[in-house]
């Protein structure tokens, strides 16, 4: 079989279409939300903003998250583990208090994945920072990486795990940013609770999204990042900090 | 004549030898549970598993690595493979869980001699039938309050831009 010049130009022009509005369509699909089969991407970035004007003395984003991935306390304050916890913030020379849920920031250059030794740290494509707990070997360097105190060890041995988290003694752990729950297209249980329960404070949503509400959010007022200085580029935001 | 009695005799004799042996171990197959020696297999949920039962008495530790990879470092997260789907059919109601003497991972592991490590970190009961609310159990309201308020002192203070 040979083509003449202009069915080669023709078939040759269809196909540079086809490639050109492929990943068009992909996109679109992307938007929504993810089929199981899916694996997450870079056209994603998943962040938060927390309002820490509205944010009072309430513990919703803490409880529903110990809630939704099944830690809890000993009693033992030093060592147990904290996905999410509450911290008082106080101007020493005004004595104004305020206080801010404190979670893993998923910075885009997290240093627990710098200095991760197994490569259990990682960041996923869509930027979500986790640990792999069956290559974390528990030498919690990652722990003495972390500028915001995010991360917890398991000293103890667990049980009544869900089955979306599981958590075993000897590896550390930490706010998954609710992953289970972002791959089914919902927001974060603490989230979800400041929402319901809460005041409100806590906007989630993709960054990468210009139309995404977290991005309207951003844009309506000013925020920052905790300890912006590290450039770490953290997906949690703050605004009144 | 006396010596065709003879060879037929010693026929049926190798073939009642031949059954007497074979007989303990279709006892000991058919019995199952019953038998404590072999493995306990059994499927409490649908009739079929995702795979040929061959392919996965061989293969079932593959799929899950797969699945696991998979999962946690691309968010894939499809049920056909997933030890979530495993432990969903195979937990025995009685316990609510996939271990256990007659449970259908332990059995068959403590019969092979290879020890699983999946259950230090991942629950063995499914999710579904009944598990008690962790939420009311394991977390005391008050224990909570009080893991908070101590942390919330000696934090970020100093840090915060």
């Amino acid at each position: 079989m040979s083509l003449s010049r202009r069915e080669f130009i023709g078939i040759g022009g269809a196909a540079i279409a086809g490639a050109a509005l492929a990943p068009g369509l992909r996109l679109v699909e992307l938007a929504r939300a993810r089929s199981p089969e899916e694996a997450a991407t870079k056209l994603q970035r998943w962040g938060m903003l927390v309002d820490i004007s509205k944010c009072h003395d309430c513990d919703a984003c803490v409880s529903a998250c110990s809630t939704e991935n099944g830690w809890y306390g000993h009693n033992r304050p030093a060592t147990d583990p904290q996905w999410i916890r509450k911290v008082t913030l106080k101007d020493k020379q005004t004595g104004y208090v305020e206080s801010l849920p404190l979670m893993c920031q998923h910075c885009e250059e997290p240093p627990c994945v710098d200095v991760c030794p197994t490569g259990a740290s990682f960041k996923r494509p869509d930027g979500i920072v986790l640990v792999d707990k069956h290559i974390c070997i528990g030498c919690r360097y990652c722990m003495m990486a972390c500028p915001y105190k995010a991360r917890s060890f398991v000293h103890e041995d667990t049980i009544n795990q869900k089955s979306y988290a599981p958590r075993g003694k000897g590896t550390v752990e930490s706010c998954t940013l609710c992953v289970h729950r972002v791959d089914a297209g919902k927001i974060p249980a603490c989230v979800e609770a400041c929402t319901k329960d809460g005041n409100k404070a806590m906007v989630f949503g993709d960054l990468k999204d210009p139309n995404s509400e977290i991005n309207k959010h951003l844009a309506a007022g000013p925020s920052t990042q905790l300890r912006p200085d590290l450039n770490l580029n953290t997906g949690v935001r703050y605004r009144g900090v | 004549m006396k010596k065709i009695r003879l060879m037929v005799f010693g026929v049926l004799a190798v073939a009642a030898a031949g059954w007497l042996a074979a007989t303990p171990a279709l006892a000991a197959e058919t019995a199952g549970a019953k038998s404590a020696i072999g493995p306990v297999v059994k499927t409490y949920k649908g009739d079929k598993c995702v795979e040929d039962t061959e392919f996965m008495r061989r293969n079932h530790m593959k799929l899950i690595l797969h699945q696991r990879d998979e999962t946690m470092h691309k968010g894939i997260r499809t049920q056909k493979h997933s030890l979530k789907n495993c432990i969903d059919c195979h937990a025995d109601p009685k316990t609510n869980s996939v271990l256990g003497k007659d449970g259908f991972c332990e059995s068959c592991h403590v019969y092979a001699a290879v020890s699983i490590d999946c259950f230090t970190c991942h629950s063995s009961a499914p999710e579904k039938n009944g598990q008690p609310p962790r939420a009311a159990s394991a977390n005391p309201p008050g224990l909570m309050e009080k893991t908070i308020s101590s942390a919330v002192m000696g934090t970020v203070n100093g840090n915060h831009p």
